[in-house]
């Protein structure tokens, strides 16, 4: 298996995927057909299974085109008629995925899936614990490979060079004698054959995980303004959570690109727990959290506080004094003449308008007792950027007060390592049911004769390979 | 600087084309030669197209904004051609059906073609927004990609296997004449189809997963119904179908090869349709 080579999958013998013996045909213990018996056999049959896996899918578009939420968004709402409405909320539409009905669908997956596997169960178990060391004449009826030949040599020489071959064909091999014939014996990868429950199970474990979350987790939100702190956040549904401790946030900053795109959203952050502080200034980004007593806080937005406050040194031309001032919001200044001057706009950074320049500006505008005067930029940067307007006044930017509320997800989420379990499960079953397999060769040596079978429950390609190299090796002796 | 990547891009999407037009020469032609040569000519655009790649992200050093190239349409599309290119010549080293690369090797060539022709602005590397910028972009989109290129590769040989089981239909069983003599049999068709499946559906769990797990640590939920998420689970439940109705004997052959063929139809709804035409948390591919 581990080298690649090329697989001749021309010949149709080849092409058998796995063995004939299938969980839809095996025998049922209760042959009378009862209610119980009927029942038992829809619920663990694989049509049951494609039913449910196709419906899952087809129904699952639904939520994804009509838009999700309770109450869904307005915007959406406007374009459907009443009657619409009221059929779309009686069938749960608007939270669909936790309507009555799609998570019947999921728990009938899951019944079906025990079901499954508990009907195909007990003939795998006796497939890996019930070795066949002997092949007999009946054995060796149902295997699809089977090959003999006639030998000169006594059985006890071949016997040897056959353990060897099989040994290192496939692994070391149970000897057996019976009647002055000997039975080889060899098997690998017995246990692949549980792959397929442990996929299986992976799936309720991850099941299990979410349920713990929703029951023991919460899915919260809070908002802190700069210098503030909570202790509460409040769900989806206007639940309050008591969190047990405080978070300040110490500060929120927001970084650009030169293009103008974001590129960091940082809130500094303290948890105080019983007048202590516990985490002391620790900064989170989207995509690095902070988690105290299991409780997660994520980088999810943020929002102005307040107004800002926008600081300018205004030099008069004439007589070079200089004055510090200081407007609030769109609140316009008076300038020590009795002109007024308002802010019109503000950048945190100028760069993606002013391509080559960087750092915050200002869009003003001076208003005189003459014609009104045409609005310029300020950039704190640089100065002498339109040093020449202003009328009478040299005006500087001398930079920008924004105080920052800063958003966080707040999350407690105890089901989600098994949630993270159940995925490595499922990982792992599905590597082990889809490229391992539980390969079998007999050799059985008598007298001027030896039989070669073998069988493998999946990829009957490389086993083919396998057994055929195995064979040209024990021809050669 | 940017020019030599975009130069190798454009030389690999020529590539791709040589590639096609030589795959369809050799149904025709029937010349193995020739099919040799169609494995060659995919097998330097991928060289060329991996080179280009290395040299797009060290152009992003470059320019300061450091970040393999996953992070827009215009780099998932480019990447999605080279996941089908590199399943596809796996396919061909383990099992050698030349005639495969006709239908698989056109899939590569759109999405090349495409990207190309997108704007400059949209061609552009940008810097990454913040909810981006992790290492779980590279396992998530890695996985995702891989997993959905199995799934064209499989697209096309499905396609390949109702073409041909309508010949072998209408033709009996006398030998096939014309451009399908070259094409595997059906029954080859329909394991090769079902190999490529159970590459891409590993994959594709892995790439749920990955998404999962990232989703769980910017955003504090593993799973929250948003429709990239929701149409992810839709294409694994049509996959998961796809295997289990495997093990039943009606699942075989014509339905099995429609049932691949409305999988990639999903999967490339999740990929594209999902962004340019649904709304949610996802939307860095649809710009």
């Amino acid at each position: 298996m581990g080298r690649l080579r090329t697989a001749n999958i021309n010949q149709p013998t080849y092409l058998l995927i796995s063995e004939q013996v299938l969980p839809g045909r095996l025998p049922l213990k209760n042959q009378p057909s009862d209610f119980g018996t009927s029942l038992w056999r829809f619920f663990s049959s694989l049509k049951l299974t494609i039913f449910l896996l196709i419906g899952l899918a087809v129904v699952s578009v639904i939520g994804t085109i009509i838009p999700q939420g309770n109450p869904p968004p307005v915007e959406y709402l406007q374009t459907i008629s009443q009657a619409k409405f009221d059929l779309y909320s009686k069938l749960g539409f608007f939270n669909m995925y936790h309507s009555w009905w799609f998570v019947l669908l999921l728990y009938l997956l899951t019944l079906n899936l025990v079901a499954c596997s508990l009907r195909r169960f007990p003939h795998d178990w006796k497939l890996i614990n019930g070795q066949v060391p002997v092949l007999d004449e009946q054995q060796e009826k149902s295997l699809a490979n089977v090959q003999s030949w006639k030998v000169s040599q006594s059985a006890a020489d071949l016997k040897k060079s056959a353990a060897e071959i099989l040994g290192r064909g496939l692994t070391t091999p149970v000897v057996t004698k019976v009647n002055d014939e000997y039975h080889l014996f060899a098997e690998k990868g017995r246990f692949s054959r549980l792959g397929v429950y442990i996929l299986h199970f992976s799936i309720i474990i991850v099941f299990i995980g979410a349920m713990v979350g929703s029951f023991f987790g919460f899915k919260g939100f809070a908002q802190i303004p700069e210098g503030d702190s909570i202790t509460t956040a409040s769900t989806t549904t206007g639940k309050v959570i008591d969190l047990g401790f405080a978070v300040r946030c110490d500060s929120f900053s927001l970084t650009l690109y030169d293009t103008g795109a974001p590129k960091e959203y940082r809130s500094v952050l303290s948890v105080i727990e019983n007048g202590k502080t516990v985490i002391d200034k620790q900064p989170i980004i989207v995509n690095s959290p902070l988690t105290y007593r299991g409780i997660t806080f994520y980088q999810s937005s943020y929002s102005q506080d307040g107004n800002p406050s926008f600081h300018f040194t205004v030099r008069n031309r004439t007589n070079g004094t200089e004055t510090q001032m200081t407007a609030t919001g769109d609140q316009p200044l008076a300038l020590p003449g009795g002109e007024t001057l308002t802010i019109l706009g503000f950048a945190p950074d100028v760069g993606s308008i002013y391509p080559g320049f960087s750092g915050p500006a200002v869009q003003v505008q001076v208003q005189g007792k003459g014609p009104t005067a045409e609005p310029f930029a300020l950039l704190q940067k640089y100065p002498a950027f339109n040093a020449d307007k202003g009328g009478d006044y040299v005006i500087s930017f001398a930079g920008a007060d924004q105080k920052w509320r800063t958003g966080l997800q707040v999350t407690k989420d105890p089901g989600v390592w098994v949630v993270w379990l159940g995925c490595f499960l499922l990982v792992s079953g599905i590597f082990v049911s889809f490229f391992l397999s539980h390969r079998r060769i007999w050799i059985r040596i008598g007298a001027g004769r030896i039989v070669v079978a073998g069988s493998s429950n999946k990829n009957q390609a490389a086993f083919r390979i396998t057994l055929d190299e195995i064979v040209d090796k024990l021809k050669k002796i | 600087m940017r020019m030599s990547s975009s130069l190798l891009f454009n030389i690999a999407t020529l590539s791709y084309f040589a590639a096609t037009v030589v795959f369809f020469a050799y149904l025709a032609s029937k010349n193995r030669t020739i099919g040799f040569a169609g494995t060659i000519a995919s097998g330097f655009g991928l060289l060329v197209q991996t080179v280009a790649f290395f040299l797009r992200w060290k152009e992003s050093y470059d320019m300061g904004r450091g970040h393999a190239p996953l992070s827009n349409l215009y780099e998932s599309v480019v990447f999605f051609a080279w996941t089908i290119v590199l399943i596809f010549l796996l396919i061909d080293a383990k099992y050698r059906y030349r005639a495969v690369g006709a239908f698989v090797l056109p899939f590569a060539l759109m999405a090349m073609a495409w990207a190309q022709l997108m704007g400059d602005a949209q061609k552009e590397i940008q810097p990454l927004v913040p909810a981006l910028q992790s290492d779980w972009l590279l396992y998530h989109v890695i996985t995702c990609f891989l997993g959905y290129a199995a799934f064209a590769v499989a697209c096309g040989i499905s396609i390949m296997y109702l073409i041909k089981v309508k010949q072998e239909d209408t033709d009996g069983n006398s030998p096939a004449g014309g451009i399908l003599s070259l094409f595997p049999s059906s029954k080859i068709l329909d394991d090769l189809n079902y190999r490529a499946i159970m590459i891409g559906f590993p994959l594709l769990t892995l790439g749920i997963i990955t998404g999962a797990a990232w989703a769980n640590y910017a955003w504090g939920s593993y799973w929250s119904w948003d429709p990239k998420e929701t149409w992810s689970l839709i294409v694994w439940f049509i996959y998961a179908a796809f295997l289990h109705a495997r093990i039943t004997r009606g699942w075989v052959g014509k339905r099995a090869a429609i049932l691949s063929i409305i999988g990639f139809a999903a999967t490339i709804f999740c990929y594209l349709g999902v962004n340019l035409l649904l709304s949610g948390l996802h939307s860095y591919g649809g710009g």
